[in-house]
């Protein structure tokens, strides 16, 4: 069952009359076909799903949404300059509406070191191996199965990295993903490979261009660590106040790998995470950290899993949410640990902030123990900003708007804190005075 | 350690005996209006009573089971073998001898006296308790306790019963709530008066004869404004059913400022589907403190609830948890503590809601799970919803092993592996277990022991 039936899509670019040509190789387009009937044919999500429990699954209604048109100069020029993040990168891409508007290229000592950086469309033809082994190489678990078979089929661009065995790329590579235009929809990927004992540091960002314009985003994201690769991954997530988000990701840690992720959430109306860590070696680690600022009518929904299938790995996942005025906050996680996947450490902390008395926080923090020489803990803590260091700040003169933003800042610092590169944990710290001073 | 640990094998098997079922008077298998019918006519139910298991039944056959979130094992309950009603006084006989000697050793073990034994064994259908019980009866009596089986509950004080009948857990809370309202017998009422603290502990086991351990027990306890009561239920030696599904209701109501403590201990044979609604309901300043320890079956669901509905209500308990607060400055605490053995699973499931508007309402979480071999299992799904400032939620849980240090450790002052075990499992289960009144505790304890010794090294 599709999403809506075709008859009721009227409009001339609806993303629901399926695969457009793309411009990849015959292989990749019947994929895309195949992708498209299998999003027609699994059922859309309702609330009985555990997968989408206490989530909003009415506003999922894909109808208005077209592929973005051709981009006005106007609004590429503002782009452009918009388009500004971290003063020294590696490499760069600007996408807008899945175009791609500009590129930094890496430099020519990475590049005759192996490092590819490079669209995808271009990717699968001349990397075809590679980008055939690790593209969408994991099944959407977590509950969005049918909308990582939309993105599968629709998906027209976005960015390939691959760093070999030993090389380390020590300034950040910067992906910008812009939604313009009316009821645009775009389909953002990113496939990073690392090799052996690799090191790259990414941070995407996901902006829209109008405020207002509602949106469709439906992205997915293949990380892979090779073993000993230590990989950074960063989003910072500011799309406009009407758009609809889901995104996808899959981690996958080898053996002695490290892989650091942080999302912060700080736009879209309504905002879907999905993240799988899969630990696939020994002495392999993933760190799953999230911030969200949720206010108005937002409401942010993560997902996650820890999937421990080999012993001797740890993971340890962080979410930190603020919640004001009417908003709401979905956080599912499991920790599960595979039969004989002994020796394993994982540890699971949620902890929302509640700033009014309309916002609602629902937790699901889950364990599931196969083996059992294992350290395991989750905790789930929904709370309020402690009276008595509201008293103390007030009482040192500072205005108790101030005071709480203050407090907030710092609850949600600890997240941030543990990103080790400066300037990024700067940079989303900026981001989220910006989104206290609106 | 690991060597250790794979070499505990408990052997769940004691208790799978069967022997040949003789029923004067039963319903047949299989669930229809007949058989509502048939069981209301023997029981002589009135008409009120009659109506409601009717209506049980259409909402059971209506209801799907919870296949979305729930064990796919529970598809294998066949509704249609399972007999609904068996009358009082015709349950199965056998003699003493025929008793494997293993369960007699645990009788022993256990320190049980001669007579529950062969209650236990199944020798005798009906525990003979006449002369306890009716002292307990009398005793509590004079303070205007109600202490009676619940059919004769329904019957004597319709004016209590039938106001809190059905309140707490409505017919349609789930299929199996439904699924005991239509063929429910046995259980307890009881109805204790405003300001009355009963000492003693009730407890199902001296009330047996009247009525044997349903397998659709129902069960109705109010406590009136300011009182207090505990009731306790089951028993730590190991419990032999020929019926292979338990699906019990049990309902308690604290009215202002009253005290419940509701204990249970079981232990069911493997082959059993434990499948249990219990939810209290705890007006202003109330407490409702449920503790739960579950050994044994095939497959137990079992998530005793609290609904704080008054001010400063409280409640308490352990295992699967559901806790509802309806009202400013509610408590609730849960703690649960699992031990998985062999290929054991242990899961926790909980819900706690706090709803809109609400001020100052707690709840803590606590799940400790302890894991035994390397094949055992434990899960934890909570599942937490909080509205609005002023309120504070926390849920921790944690996982792990016997540590291999304290093993060591005891092992060093001359404990054997086995004793050092135990001593080590019942550590981590002991400031749950010393709740429990005096005798229950040093059984369970036994019991622990009893299932490490002879299973490690």
């Amino acid at each position: 069952m599709s999403l809506v039936a075709h008859d009721e899509v009227t409009q001339a670019g609806s993303i629901l009359f399926g695969p457009v040509d793309s411009r990849g190789p015959d292989w990749f387009r019947d994929q895309q076909r195949a992708a498209w009937k299998q999003f027609e044919s699994l059922p859309k999500p309702t609330r009985k799903d555990q997968a989408w429990r206490f989530a909003n699954v009415d506003l999922l209604d894909l109808t208005p949404f077209k592929f973005g048109g051709t981009l006005s100069d106007h609004d590429r020029a503002e782009i452009l300059d918009q388009s500004r993040g971290l003063d020294e990168v590696a490499g760069r891409l600007i996408f807008a509406g899945d175009e791609l508007v500009h590129r930094d290229v890496i430099s020519d000592q990475l590049r005759q070191r192996g490092v590819i950086f490079q669209p995808l469309e271009r990717a699968m033809v001349e990397h075809t191996d590679l980008f055939r082994k690790h593209f969408m190489s994991q099944p959407a678990t977590l509950g969005s199965a049918k909308f990582a078979a939309l993105h599968q089929a629709l998906v027209s661009s976005g960015t390939f990295l691959y760093v070999p065995r030993g090389v380390e790329i020590e300034l950040p590579i910067e992906i910008f993903h812009w939604l313009a235009g009316q009821n645009a929809a775009v389909f953002p990927h990113l496939l990073l490979v690392t090799d052996e004992l690799a090191k790259v540091t990414v941070i995407e960002h996901f902006r829209s261009a109008h405020r207002q314009s509602p949106g469709f985003a439906c992205g997915v994201n293949d990380l892979i660590a090779g073993p000993g690769a230590k990989v950074t991954y960063v989003c910072a997530q500011k799309w406009g106040e009407n758009v609809l988000a889901l995104q996808i990701n899959f981690t996958k840690v080898e053996h002695e790998a490290s892989v650091k992720s942080l999302n912060l959430h700080l736009g879209s109306r309504y905002s879907r995470f999905e993240s799988l860590s899969r630990l696939t070696g020994e002495g392999a680690r993933s760190d799953l950290l999230a911030v969200s600022i949720a206010d108005g009518i937002q409401e942010f929904d993560a997902r996650t899993l820890q999937d421990h299938a080999c012993p001797h790995t740890t993971s340890d996942l962080l979410y930190k949410n603020a919640l004001n005025d009417r908003a709401r906050n979905i956080f599912g996680g499991l920790i599960r640990v595979e039969p004989h996947a002994h020796f394993t450490d994982a540890y699971q902390k949620v902890r929302n902030l509640l700033l009014s008395d309309d916002a609602e926080a629902n937790s699901m923090p889950g364990l599931e123990i196969l083996a059992d020489n294992v350290k395991c803990s989750h905790g789930a803590t929904s709370g309020q900003i402690d009276a008595d260091e509201m008293f103390y700040l007030q009482a040192r003169g500072i205005p108790p708007a101030i005071a709480r933003q203050l407090l907030v800042s710092g609850f949600l610092n600890e997240v941030i804190e543990r990103i080790e590169e400066r300037v990024l944990a700067d940079h989303l710290r900026k981001l989220i005075e910006e989104k206290f001073a609106r | 350690m690991k060597e250790a640990n794979s070499a505990v094998q408990i052997d769940r098997s004691i208790g799978d005996f069967a022997y040949p079922e003789v029923h004067v008077r039963d319903a047949g298998a299989g669930l229809s209006e007949k058989t509502i019918h048939y069981i209301s006519d023997v029981k002589e139910d009135p008409d009120w009573v009659r109506e409601f298991r009717l209506r049980g039944l259409k909402t059971f056959l209506e209801k799907p089971l919870p296949t979305h979130w729930a064990s796919k094992d529970l598809e294998a309950i066949d509704f249609d073998k399972i007999r609904y009603y068996l009358a009082p006084g015709t349950g199965a006989k056998r003699s003493w001898d025929e008793v494997p000697e293993d369960i007699k050793r645990t009788f022993e073990r256990l320190g049980i006296p001669e007579q529950e034994r062969k209650f236990l064994a199944g020798v005798e259908a009906q525990f003979d308790s006449e002369a306890v019980y009716s002292n307990i009866k009398k005793a509590v009596g004079e303070q205007g306790v109600i202490f009676v089986g619940s059919t004769e509950g329904l019957k004597n004080h319709p004016e209590i019963f039938r106001k809190w009948f059905g309140k707490v857990i409505p017919i349609g809370d789930n299929k199996f709530s439904a699924l005991n309202s239509a063929v429910f017998s046995g259980g307890s009422f009881i109805y204790v008066p405003p300001g009355v603290k009963v000492k003693h502990p009730l407890q199902a086991y001296f009330r047996i004869n009247a009525e044997n351990f349903g397998q659709f027990e129902r069960t109705l306890i109010i406590a009136d404004e300011g009182s207090e009561v505990t009731y306790m239920e089951g028993c730590t030696a190991p419990k032999f059913n020929t019926t292979t599904l338990h699906s019990a209701v049990v309902e308690l109501v604290a009215l202002k400022g009253a005290k419940i403590q509701y204990i249970t201990v079981q232990n069911w044979s493997a082959n059993v589907f434990n499948l249990v609604t219990k939810r209290g309901l705890a007006h202003e300043d109330a407490q409702v403190k449920w503790i739960d320890c579950n050994i044994g079956s095939r497959l137990t669901m079992k998530y005793p609830g609290v609904i704080m509905k008054g001010r400063k209500a409280r409640g308490h308990q352990d295992t699967g948890a559901k806790m509802i607060h309806a009202a400013d400055e509610t408590t609730s605490n849960i703690i649960s503590k699992s031990i998985s053995i062999g290929t054991g699973r242990a899961t926790y499931r909980g819900l706690v809601n706090v709803p809109k508007h609400l001020k100052h309402c707690k709840n803590n979480t606590e799940c400790d799970a302890l894991l035994i071999n390397a094949t055992s299992r434990t899960d934890t799904y909570p599942t937490i919803t909080v509205r609005g400032t002023g309120n504070a939620v926390q849920h921790e849980a944690s996982v792990s092993q016997v540590s291999a240090e304290q093993i060591f450790y005891m092992q060093q002052r001359g404990l054997s592996q086995a004793q050092a075990m135990s001593l080590s499992v019942n550590g981590f289960v002991n400031d749950l277990v010393r709740q429990f009144p005096m005798e229950y505790s040093v059984e369970l304890k036994r019991l622990i022991e009893l299932e490490m010794e002879g299973s490690v090294g």
